[in-house]
């Protein structure tokens, strides 16, 4: 049997995969090339592929994203990493007003990619640990992608390479080294955007959810199960555009829906999927739907506030009893 | 005593230029004193932070020290007064030790306890202290010398005798948001000293990589103020040179850079190796070491003695003890309190994370 890969790993294959196979993807970020990534995710990138693929940065996010915007307009496909996605905040700007704009305004493609670690459980209090996502979901134009699975942190990022729009990948640090899968070997993995997957099929709940909710829905579920409760675990992916068939279809199946995530339940990207379904898939329901998020706070650093703040299984299990009993 | 700096004023690029402030013998000597005796503590608790408690597993997330650096903040702030803020980032734990926050407090918030700077919400350098005038600072690099010129403008404007000393990384003028501050604090002539710890490296980048200018204190013609360059391992020339540019920003004349040359004598991070450092560069500066140099210059000065710093030694070794035993007695804070403190007049009191949070609005707590 092969060994199984880390997700970071799947994240490194991916990129250097890419750059094999096409030469107009190219890396630029703070301390990627000769440290090797703060994560030493791109470490042995430019002893590779040279440092014409593979930009240390000075520290200006800014820069970083308005480089990557550039370049894309001469036929590149930049890679931009964001040490840590909490720090996007310092390129919200050039996000916004530029990537996402280009195509609309003047139709000029901007095929770039913004990605780094993110979320909560790694004892970074407030300016290491943000979800950005709900961030960015208001904002036309750009795709945000978040995986769970290792052979997802591989496939969904090489087809955000080659995507023609700016896509946020958004990477769990708790699962860079946490998590270890068995995948495929090279080529054979791939994720198109856009497309959710059901991880878990069962007939009482629908429980949506990614990157790390997606492991404690599945702690939950085996909890549950033993009690007689089926949670259909869907794992979203892409959370903009979102795959509202493959949701709704589950919640016509199970007449009850929970969107989980890790960010501040107010203003986060489950409102937008709780929404819809209270819309579209009213005539199923038979439970409100429910969202579970953090509390609306900034993430702390002490171990036992971070605990607290980050929403786990048990959270899920408890909001599944309230909605079961409905 | 004169010390050597380089000067860049108006279009005149880094002169070699002699700065004395001419402060008093007796003065000085005080000074030097109370330098010294800091900058054994400040290395103290940086050890006892890396060396015990990190090691011990009690430190979770990083642990960044200043070891090398400790002159820079240390020999800035000596001359400020009361109500003048210091806005430092993660290098400058010295800030905390001259301006006397209580070492349990630092101690604890490494380790997350209730009894820390920030109960447990913030870790490590991220402290601070209206009271004392620190600014705590966001990790977001560039913007803690933005905020230093807030409270700038603020003494401006409320017409108060103050100045503000700000500290910033050669990777962290790198950022717009330092550019804009420099900018904005010239056209005001705002109170304020730009202090750049330049160590060589951000994280794994050498200054190659990050600015290409000689020296970052030249960055200030561009801006229409002055800059100097100083040994930032020189006690001595630290303590000239933010003299000149405190007095300078008191005196209404505006702000100005200090560019301190030094070297980071440790990783970025507990966590790094620094294996992309060449080795030979931690030799050649582990010689230039502040301290031990300070302490040559202090003995043949004879502003002390091997007996007086045997005992200071001493001192500050159980002083350590006491106070790292002491916060790590301290509880770990209770879990709820992370829903206090988002806003001024709504506490929100829902614990379920699925229950609609509820806010009650106006509630004194
Ligand atoms: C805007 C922003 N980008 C990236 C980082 C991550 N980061 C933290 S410290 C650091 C290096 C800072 O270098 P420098 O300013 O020279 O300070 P030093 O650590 O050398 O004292 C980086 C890149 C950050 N904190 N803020
Ligand atoms: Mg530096």
């Amino acid at each position: 049997m092969a060994e199984p890969t880390t997700f970071l790993n799947a994240i490194r294959e991916a990129l250097w995969e890419e750059m094999e196979r096409d030469p107009s993807v190219f890396l630029l970020g703070e301390d990627i090339a000769n440290y090797g990534g703060a994560f030493k995710l791109t470490k042995g990138f430019i002893e590779h592929f040279g440092p014409d693929r593979v930009w240390d940065m000075p520290i200006s996010e800014g820069i970083i994203v308005d480089s990557a915007v550039g370049a894309s307009m001469n036929g590149l496909r930049p890679v931009a990493e964001i040490q840590f996605l909490d720090f996007i905040t310092c390129c919200f700007d050039q996000i916004c007003s530029y990537a996402a704009k280009q195509l609309y305004r003047w139709d000029v493609k901007c095929p770039i990619v913004i990605r780094g670690p993110y979320g909560a459980k790694t004892s970074g209090g407030p300016y290491h640990s943000a979800c950005p996502e709900a961030w960015f979901a208001n904002m036309p134009g750009v795709k945000l992608v978040a995986p769970a699975h290792v052979y997802d942190a591989k496939g969904l990022l090489k087809a955000a390479i080659r995507d023609d729009n700016p896509v946020i990948f958004m990477e769990s640090k708790w699962l860079y080294r946490n998590l270890k899968e068995v995948i495929p070997p090279g080529d054979q993995v791939f994720t198109p955007l856009g497309k959710a997957a059901v991880r878990r099929e069962g007939r009482h709940c629908t429980v949506v959810a990614w990157a790390n909710m997606v492991h404690e829905s599945y702690i939950a579920a085996d909890k549950l199960a033993k009690e007689g409760v089926e949670l259909e675990v869907i794992d979203l992916r892409t959370i903009t555009p979102w795959d509202h068939e493959t949701v709704l279809e589950s919640v016509k199946k199970t007449g009850r829906c929970i969107v989980f995530h890790e960010a501040p339940r107010t203003g986060g990207f489950g409102g937008e999927i709780a929404a819809y379904i209270g819309q579209e898939g009213f005539a199923w329901l038979d439970a409100p739907v429910t969202r579970i998020g953090a509390p609306d706070t900034h993430v702390p650093f002490a171990k036992p506030l971070e605990n607290y703040y980050v929403p786990n299984a048990e959270d899920l299990i408890g909001a599944v009893r309230e909605v079961m009993a409905y | 005593m004169p010390v050597d700096v380089l000067l860049t004023e108006g279009n005149q690029v880094s002169v070699p230029t002699k700065l004395d402030a001419k402060i008093s013998e007796a003065k000085r000597k005080a000074d030097y004193q109370k330098l010294f005796y800091n900058m054994k503590l400040l290395r103290a608790v940086e050890d006892r932070i890396e060396r015990v408690l990190a090691k011990q597993g009690k430190i979770l997330g990083g642990v960044y020290t200043g070891k090398g650096q400790e002159c820079i903040s240390l020999c800035s702030c000596v001359h400020l007064m009361d109500g003048d803020f210091t806005s430092p980032t993660h290098r400058e734990m010295g800030v905390f030790v001259a301006r006397g926050i209580p070492l349990v407090e630092i101690f604890a918030q490494y380790m997350g306890r209730a009894n820390g700077n920030t109960k447990g919400k913030e870790g490590n350098m991220h402290m601070g202290s209206i009271e004392k005038g620190i600014i705590n600072y966001p990790s977001q690099l560039g913007n803690n010398a933005g905020c230093g010129v807030g409270v700038a403008l603020s003494f401006k404007i409320k017409k108060q005798p103050n100045v503000v000393m700000t500290f910033s990384g050669e990777g962290a003028t790198s950022t717009g948001i330092w550019h804009e501050t420099v900018n904005f604090a010239s056209v005001r002539s705002l109170p304020v000293v730009f202090m750049v710890n330049n160590n060589q490296y951000a994280m794994g980048t050498p200054t190659h990589h990050q600015y290409r200018a000689v020296n970052l204190a030249e960055r200030g013609v561009g801006y229409g103020i002055p800059g100097l360059v100083v040994d930032g391992n020189d006690a001595e020339s630290v303590y000239e040179a933010a003299k000149w540019a405190v007095d300078r920003a008191r005196s209404g004349k505006g702000p100005s850079i200090i560019e301190c040359k030094t070297f980071r004598m440790t990783g970025h991070a507990q966590h790094d190796s620094a294996d992309y450092v060449p080795e030979k560069l931690f030799q050649e500066w582990a010689k230039k070491d502040p301290i031990e140099r300070f302490t040559r210059f202090l003995l043949k000065k004879k502003w002390i003695t091997a007996a007086r710093i045997k005992e200071i030694e001493d001192e500050i070794s159980a002083m350590i003890v006491k106070a790292s035993d002491e916060a790590d007695a301290g509880k770990f804070p209770d879990p709820l309190t992370a829903l206090e403190g988002v806003f001024t007049d709504q506490k929100i009191i829902s614990h379920k994370k699925w229950k609609t949070m509820i806010v009650q609005q106006n509630q004194n707590y």
